[in-house]
């Protein structure tokens, strides 16, 4: 860094780092302050609540007024179903539920209706609403506050699930999120909301359904999104140790998922490991393996590996939880095994 | 629960709500004859015997606002505009229909008549209709949205949050439940503590309308005080309307769990050939007007069964198109 930019203080603002979940403040303001369609509902998401438990919403209410930004009751159907409706009449809502297992209160209306309607009516209507949530183990809330079940809404046709890993990309797909037509399920991993990473343009957009390369590496591919992806990166020192030069491509969109650039990238290594936190059993690691293996066969110098959390709920004492989550020990280890052939 | 204003249609809107009945009453009667030809295969679930309700409902509103409707729906549909051809080609499955075969009965949509969801799960409809009655506050624009359902419907989680929200945040939503007495198989005093779903409106500080929605004036009274009070940003409304559904849950439903006498009761007091006894008693129409309703809706019904069975079916391209649309 120069003098000159030391001295420059809006360039030293801009190098700083930003938290994820700062970006995600950044993008709603951003995206409120350009379109008056986009209103927020969900609980305690007003100024007067405290701007949602985690503050991702804080200051928004105040910014753009308590009829655009409107804390509920703790009422997830309600919720969810007034977002639908608010979107057939020309609206863009962002609805929060605050914590992934809670969306299970509302399925009904995320299921069968938000991801339906478009469908059922012929394309005569579509429901253009974002359902944040946040989830994440390592927080000691026990088996019903921290499960990744993205895979459920990704086996649903007509909604879109993304899952950013850091602040560039939570702001640029929660821009996209609101853009976008269709239903689409914004999951945020709690652990790291006040993780810094790089700052990014204002206004930027990641698409959905578009993976990201962050490492490039030859002798496997490792699929990750979320916490996971730190996981991902920790395993690269160990990785390198023992002479594997492991790829690491960010899913960032679960549903519809970048098959392109994974098969790219597989065909290239032959080798794929997906690390997930969710439970390996019927995971999104089994889709793509699935995929694959379908469109790789022959090409492959392993088996596709998955690294997830062990079958079984999430649980509350601290060794127990520690061992539930996938380690970069865990990914090192499995990506090892497959490239030295000890799968 | 009572009334608090006692509006009365004036003449012409007597005869149109027979008109509109006419509409329903033969369009239920076809549609069972046409299921039993084989033409048509669907799931049915007849509404003769609830004309009066969305007749007199449907009167109070335009056609910019919302109806978010059930699988026992059509009749709320028809009264509300939704146009017989396309109704028929949807419920026929074909490329004419609302929605291009794919919804069919218990999902037809028509947003250029307010309509704009039909759901075919209980209790469903209210949580969407906040959402349009939402949208109504945020912009302004005055327009009430009218959640229907059944009694069945009135014990699931949906109502109570969507009751809730709406009252806490005076929402222009219009609650009607349209109270026949069975949910599915089951009688209402098994599954329904309170006499009256009406009560409940207490419970979340809400206006609740107990009426007899076989009354053609009384329900027009109960639907306009609703209509008002949710134009004048007053909040929501619960409306029970008492009425019978004469036929099973579904086509085909035998119901032998309705014990016969009581069925017998209600059917003799259908409102339809009642009520057209008193528009001509009271000299607000001629038989010869009522008779001309009758006929014409007939002869809709002809042309847009014609219209349905003719045309065609979905291409198997249609098959996954209409899930995402094009991002802009």
């Amino acid at each position: 860094m120069s003098d000159a930019m030391v001295q420059d203080k809006p360039a030293e603002k801009a190098a700083k780092p930003i938290t994820i979940l700062e970006a995600l403040n950044q993008a709603l303001a951003d995206a409120m302050a350009e379109d008056d369609t986009v209103v927020i509902l969900g609980e305690d998401v007003a100024d007067p609540e405290e701007g949602g438990v985690t503050g991702v919403t804080k200051g928004l209410s105040t910014r753009f007024g308590d009829k655009r930004v409107r804390s509920t009751p703790i009422s997830e159907q309600a919720i969810v179903g007034c977002a639908i409706g608010a979107s057939l009449a020309g609206y863009k809502p962002v609805a929060e539920i605050m914590l992934m297992n809670f969306t299970t209160v509302a399925m009904d209306m995320i299921v069968n209706h938000a991801a339906k309607l478009r469908y059922m009516s012929g394309g005569q209507t579509n429901v253009p609403i974002v359902i944040r949530t946040m989830t994440g183990a390592g927080f000691s809330t026990g088996g019903q506050h921290a499960d990744f079940l993205e895979a459920w809404f990704a086996h649903t046709a007509g909604i879109k699930v993304v899952i950013p890993s850091n602040s560039a990309d939570a702001y640029g797909l929660m821009r996209s999120a609101i853009d976008d037509p269709d239903p689409v399920l914004f999951v945020e991993n709690m652990p790291n909301y006040w993780t810094p990473y790089p700052r990014f343009e204002s206004g930027h957009r990641v698409p959905i359904g578009k993976a990201n390369v962050v490492v490039e590496g030859s002798d496997i591919t490792i699929v990750s999104y979320a916490r996971m992806m730190n996981e991902a990166h920790l395993a690269l020192a160990a990785l390198g140790e023992a002479g594997v030069s492991a790829e690491i491509i960010d899913l960032r969109t679960i549903a519809p998922w970048d098959q392109e650039t994974v098969l790219a990238s597989v065909a290239k290594t032959g080798r794929l490991l997906v690390v997930h936190e969710a439970v390996v059993p019927f995971g999104v690691g089994a889709e793509i393996a699935a995929v694959v293996q379908e469109k790789l066969f022959g090409k492959l110098k392993a088996p596709v590996g998955r690294v997830g959390a062990p079958f079984n709920p999430v649980p509350f004492s601290k060794p127990l939880e520690t061992a539930h989550i996938p380690s970069a020990d865990k990914i090192a280890a499995a990506a090892i095994a497959l490239v030295k052939g000890k799968h | 629960m009572m009334l608090t204003n006692t509006h009365k249609p004036d003449a012409a809107t007597q005869v149109e709500m027979f008109r509109r009945m006419a509409l329903l009453k033969a369009n239920d009667e076809r549609s069972r004859k046409v299921i039993t030809t084989g033409r048509l295969i669907m799931p049915y679930y007849s509404y003769r015997g609830q004309e009066v309700i969305p007749a007199a409902m449907s009167v109070n509103l335009t056609d910019d606002d919302y109806l978010v409707t059930i699988y026992r729906g059509i009749h709320d549909m028809l009264a509300k505009g939704l146009p017989l051809k396309q109704l028929w080609a949807e419920i026929a499955g074909r490329i004419d229909g609302t929605c291009k075969g794919k919804g069919g009965p218990m999902h037809l949509t028509y947003p250029k008549k307010g309509i704009m969801v039909t759901t075919g799960v209980v209790g469903s409809s209210m949580p969407i209709a906040n959402g349009l009655g939402w949208a109504s506050q945020l912009s302004g624009d005055g327009r009430v949205a009218v959640a229907t359902f059944g009694d069945g419907a009135s014990n699931i989680g949906a109502f109570h949050e969507s009751l809730n929200l709406a009252s806490v945040w005076k929402l222009p939503v219009i609650f009607l439940c349209q109270n026949n007495r069975w949910g599915e198989h089951t009688e209402y005093s098994k599954s329904t503590p309170v006499a009256r779903i009406a009560d409940r409106a207490a419970a979340y500080g809400m206006a609740g309308i107990h009426v007899d929605g076989n009354d053609p004036i009384a329900m027009y009274g109960a639907a306009r005080e609703a209509v008002e009070r949710a134009r004048a940003g007053e909040g929501p409304t619960l409306i029970e309307a008492m009425t019978f559904r004469h036929h099973g849950h579904v086509f085909g439903d035998a119901d032998r769990y309705m014990d016969k006498a009581y069925k017998a009761d209600w059917v003799a007091k259908d409102p339809y050939p009642a009520y057209r006894a008193t528009l001509i008693a009271d000299g607000l129409a001629t038989e010869e007007q009522l008779a001309g309703f009758e006929a014409d809706a007939e002869a809709q019904i002809d042309e847009a069964v014609a219209f349905a069975l003719d045309s065609a079916f979905p291409g198997l391209d249609q098959l996954s198109t209409d899930v995402f649309g094009e991002a802009a």
